[in-house]
């Protein structure tokens, strides 16, 4: 078949001259320029998964309590009392890079959406970020704060958690990646179907711009210097119009003329229709005259392609239109009727009277061909690199505790409302947040984790360390593990050792969740994470959701009573290798990462959550970067109290350094009183768990006699000024729409 | 009181209804009805996306006239961070409150001085009580001209100051540069409140605190009181 275009076209939609022929040989003629821009957006990597879904189907997302697994807006699982929790992570990395404060805010804005779509009021926001250092990359961290802040603080959704990190290899590429959990009666649970043939697409919210264009490809292609041109495809958000678009949509969650409900996002109307048809097996036809618009001019392929936030599309029964209208006419939200549901499999886009575009539904969620890409591993297997010894355990402790990506993270999330909802019952600066489910005694912990520097040494054991410290931290709240949301953030999937590491993390994964019983319900995938430095190390985020079913049960990490015993449970071997301690001490980045059982990880957490669940604990605390001493530093310094302990025996072998800051696997700090301590044997025993006595809260040092006495003062002190690197932000331009942040 | 862009409406609405078991109604913006209540609460939020200013747009609501002939008829009006920002833009209380002197958002948790036990809101409080409830805004520094401020302060009509832990009214304590370190004012008859900290967030053990409660509780049993007078 004769091509007729040039690769220049091509690169604007960013498809392969391959990829054209298979469109042409399915049309069975050339696609108008329309039609390639919708089929360009929506066989891109981020709406197509054409690279990575073959590796996703391996990874479990069923199980019992699933009610929604990948597929629809958000994955949702059943936690009680006729209640969903629907949740999702999604990456917003590209748009980030360009403009911090918007790509940001507007990350924020569409993963509410995509939760609101599935009829759920969201309960809370989490952000896992990834930034290059400080001081140089103050510009991405203090904006994208910002712009965390701006929508979630404006919209009223608290922000209960999340990671930060900082790492060479997100300089010219950060990521923001953010989640958002939500609740919903079982019954009222929507699906973005459009069903049902003559039924109504009406689109709500804001009118349509020409912000946003192309932003689905833009986040398949690497950064480079051109980049920055980029920008116009950044959208610009507007949290107060999605307040009124939520509160509208749980109005009419309950409402039966609603047949479905989609959020607009990347690919904006043209993904949005052709998802909901496609999801029933249907056709729809839309018109774009009919779409309200915010500037004169706009064409059909600017409308269609057109990423402008706060915009959800309603299937409603014929008839009935005027029902819905009232509704968002009450939170003067604009709506138009811009098209109907058909019968024939077809997306039909129409300016009026003039056809504009006429394509198989199949062909553009379906038809993207399948990219079969070859992993290789990397030549030279990872060695053992020797750390030094150091003999001032209590400098070296200063030193990390007050390293930016151990220290206090007070400095970020006192910049985000946590606590709107009154259901916010452990605050983030802990291991999980836990937020109650208002009107039971239940409450969900909520996580977001990945060590991506032991991913970049291996992929397969970092990804299933970051499914095991997101199981980790939910279990230290007393909760246990239900369902995971995962983000694979990595590089370009066609450098082959690029594409192994995806291949190492999805499987390993895949054999941690399967240990765990946690199913895969939702996720994201951002490839391309390449800027000229290079490739971002493999960043395979874990969103976890655990439920606790009476919270009278939950736990925190502070040390809570002067007196309690201090334990310290699981065994501790020599891993340094890619530890904090190798790196902000020694300047290593090198080594295997510790080692990982999922079958001693489950017996160490089984143990956990059932001395959690009988009374015997006040506190629990996961240990993982920086070991024994920093966790302990931590209990500490949250619980305003400190340690006092006999010299710390170590295991066999073990160098002193080694046992406070190694970073193996499956070990929590936890504190009980007194009484409790017999109790708390005999189940260790049961269970087959080592616990270790460390020594009694209280008193204002940690000692440990003869090998390390800190003041807790000095140590909040390092711990507090550990993002100090990071300058004031500077005063926005007054562009921007009213913002959290600013107001 | 529900502008679009509020979002402590439920939080407010959960504690007179879920925590008190008191009798609620939610009261929208658009309807002047203020279907019999007993004391109004405007809770925290973005009114209005905070446009032009914060509260600015929100006292032009067409609820906002039956607001203020409630309060100047005596009846009780409690502004909560952005209600209370409303307020002041519609001259029910005086001053204004401008961006936090750090000019960032701020979401933790205040103690606050009690310098009123004898109002409404307050009259279960001991004089001096030190309470714990968190704030959460970016703009909730008090302003008031010098003229305007030794008024409020002669008349008594600080409510509550930003306080360290033991009570003690000191510059390390105060976290958004509000002058006096004023958290909370009244109107002279005593019958309008307005503070920054959020009382809804910390009226119940789960929560961290109770203090809030008093607060609500005070304004129940005053309630009570007119009813059997």
């Amino acid at each position: 078949m004769s091509v007729k275009i040039d690769e220049r076209t091509l690169r604007e939609v960013a498809l392969t001259p391959h990829e054209y022929s298979v469109i042409v040989e399915r049309l069975g003629r050339e696609p108008n320029e329309v039609e390639l821009g919708m089929i360009g957006v929506l066989w891109s990597e981020h709406c197509s998964y054409k690279t990575s879904g073959p590796l996703l189907r391996r990874l479990p997302s069923g199980g019992p309590g699933v009610l929604q697994g990948p597929g629809e807006n958000a994955g949702a699982v059943d936690v009680g009392e006729g209640w969903a929790a629907v949740f999702k992570i999604e990456s917003h990395n590209h748009p980030s890079a360009i403009e911090p404060y918007q790509g940001a805010a507007t990350g924020v804005g569409g993963i509410l959406r995509d939760v609101i779509a599935m009829g759920a009021r969201p309960v809370a926001l989490l952000d896992s970020l990834r930034f290059g250092p400080l001081p140089d990359s103050a510009r991405h961290f203090q904006g994208v704060v910002a712009g965390i802040g701006g929508y979630g603080n404006c919209i009223g959704v608290p922000t209960v958690g999340g990671e930060v990190y900082f790492d060479d290899c997100y300089a010219g590429n950060p990521l923001v990646n953010a989640m958002c959990v939500g609740l919903v009666r079982v019954e009222h649970l929507k699906r973005a179907r459009a069903e049902g043939a003559g039924n109504l697409l009406v689109l709500v919210g804001a009118a349509t711009g020409r912000d946003g264009i192309h932003g689905a490809s833009f986040a398949s292609l690497e950064l480079d210097e051109t980049s920055e041109e980029r920008r116009p495809a950044v959208q610009v958000g507007n949290p107060f119009l999605e307040k009124c678009l939520l509160e509208a949509c749980m109005d009419l969650v309950e409402h039966e003329a609603v047949i479905g409900i989609q959020d607009l996002g990347a690919a904006g109307l043209t993904s949005a229709v052709a998802e909901a048809a496609g999801r029933a097996g249907a056709g729809a036809r839309v018109d774009v005259a009919r779409v309200p618009r915010r500037e004169a001019g706009m064409t059909p392929y600017e409308v269609m392609l057109s990423e402008s936030q706060e915009r959800m599309l309603f299937v409603v029964a014929r008839g009935r239109e005027a029902e819905v209208e009232a509704v968002f006419e009450t939170w003067d939200l604009e709506a138009a009727v811009i098209g109907e549901v058909t019968g024939d499999g077809r997306l039909e886009v129409v300016d009026g009277s003039a056809a504009v575009a006429r394509l198989p539904v199949e062909l553009l969620t379906q038809g993207a061909p399948v990219r079969r890409l070859e992993g290789t591993p990397p030549v030279a297997p990872v060695a053992e690199v020797p750390v030094p010894e150091v003999e001032d355990v209590a400098a070296a402790l200063l030193r990390l505790v007050g390293s930016p990506n151990l220290c206090s993270r007070r400095p970020v999330y006192r910049r985000y409302d946590h606590m709107v909802g009154a259901a916010t019952l452990v605050a983030p600066g802990g291991d999980a947040a836990l937020v109650r489910i208002k009107g039971t005694r239940r409450a969900l912990a909520l996580t977001t984790d990945c060590n991506s520097r032991y991913c970049s040494l291996d992929p397969y054991a970092g990804a299933q360390i970051a499914v095991a410290e997101a199981a980790r931290n939910v279990v230290a709240t007393g909760a246990r593990p239900l369902a995971v949301t995962d983000c694979l953030n990595f590089g370009n999937p066609d450098r082959p050792e690029v594409f192994w590491q995806l291949e190492e993390a999805v499987a390993g994964i895949a054999q941690a969740c399967r240990a765990f019983e946690v199913p895969v319900v939702s996720g994201n995938v951002s490839l391309y994470n390449e800027s000229r430095a290079g490739a971002i190390f493999p960043t395979p985020v874990i969103g976890m959701v655990g439920l606790i079913e009476d919270y009278d049960h939950r736990l925190a990490a502070g040390l809570r009573q002067e007196g309690d015993f201090v334990l310290l449970v699981g065994a501790t071997r020599n891993e340094l290798g890619g530890s904090e301690y190798a790196k902000v001490v020694h300047g290593i980045v090198a080594g295997p990462p510790p080692a990982l059982d999922l079958a001693r990880e489950k017996a160490v957490q089984a143990f956990v959550l059932a001395a959690a669940e009988a009374g015997l604990l006040r506190s629990a605390h996961d240990l993982a970067e920086g070991g024994l001493l920093v966790a302990l530093a931590e209990s500490c310094l949250l619980g305003g109290m400190g340690l006092r302990g006999p010299a710390l025996k170590p295991e066999d072998g073990l160098r002193l350094d080694a046992a406070f800051f190694s970073e193996s696997q499956s070990r929590f700090i936890i504190s009980a009183a007194s009484r409790a301590m017999t109790d708390l044997q005999t189940l260790a025993r049961r269970h087959r768990v080592e616990i270790q006595l460390l020594g009694m809260a209280g008193g204002d040092e940690i000692e440990f006699e003869g090998q390390l006495r800190v003041n807790l003062g000095e140590l909040r002190r390092a711990w507090e000024s550990g993002l100090d690197g990071a300058p004031p932000p500077a005063p926005r331009a007054g562009t921007s729409p009213p913002s959290g942040e600013e107001a | 009181m529900v502008f679009p862009g509020t979002w402590s409406d439920r939080d407010c609405g959960w504690v007179v209804d879920q925590v008190l078991g008191e009798d609620l109604r939610y009261l929208w913006h658009k309807d002047p009805d203020l279907k019999g209540c007993d004391c109004v609460i405007l809770p925290g939020g973005f009114s209005y996306g905070d446009h032009l200013r914060t509260g600015a747009i929100a006292r032009f609501s067409p609820i906002m006239s039956s607001v203020v002939d409630f309060a100047e008829g005596g009846g009780l009006v409690w502004g909560i961070c952005n209600g209370f920002q409303v307020l002041c833009e519609a001259g029910l209380l005086p001053g204004a409150l401008i961006r936090n002197d750090s000019t960032e958002f701020r979401c933790e948790w205040t103690h606050l001085v009690a310098e009123r036990d004898d109002l409404p809101f307050t009259h279960v409080l001991e004089r001096h009580e030190v309470l714990r409830i968190p704030i959460s805004h970016g703009e909730g520094a008090y302003f008031a001209d010098p003229t305007t401020l030794s008024r409020i302060e002669q008349n008594g009509q600080v409510v509550f100051r930003y306080c360290d832990e033991r009570g003690m009214v000191v510059p390390a304590a105060n976290p958004n540069g509000s002058v006096h370190a004023i958290a909370g004012i009244t109107n002279r008859r005593g019958n309008v409140l307005g503070m920054m900290p959020h009382p809804e967030r910390c009226s119940e053990e789960e929560l961290g605190g109770v203090d809030g409660l008093k607060l609500f509780g005070s304004v129940v049993h005053s309630g009570l009181q007119v009813l059997t007078a």
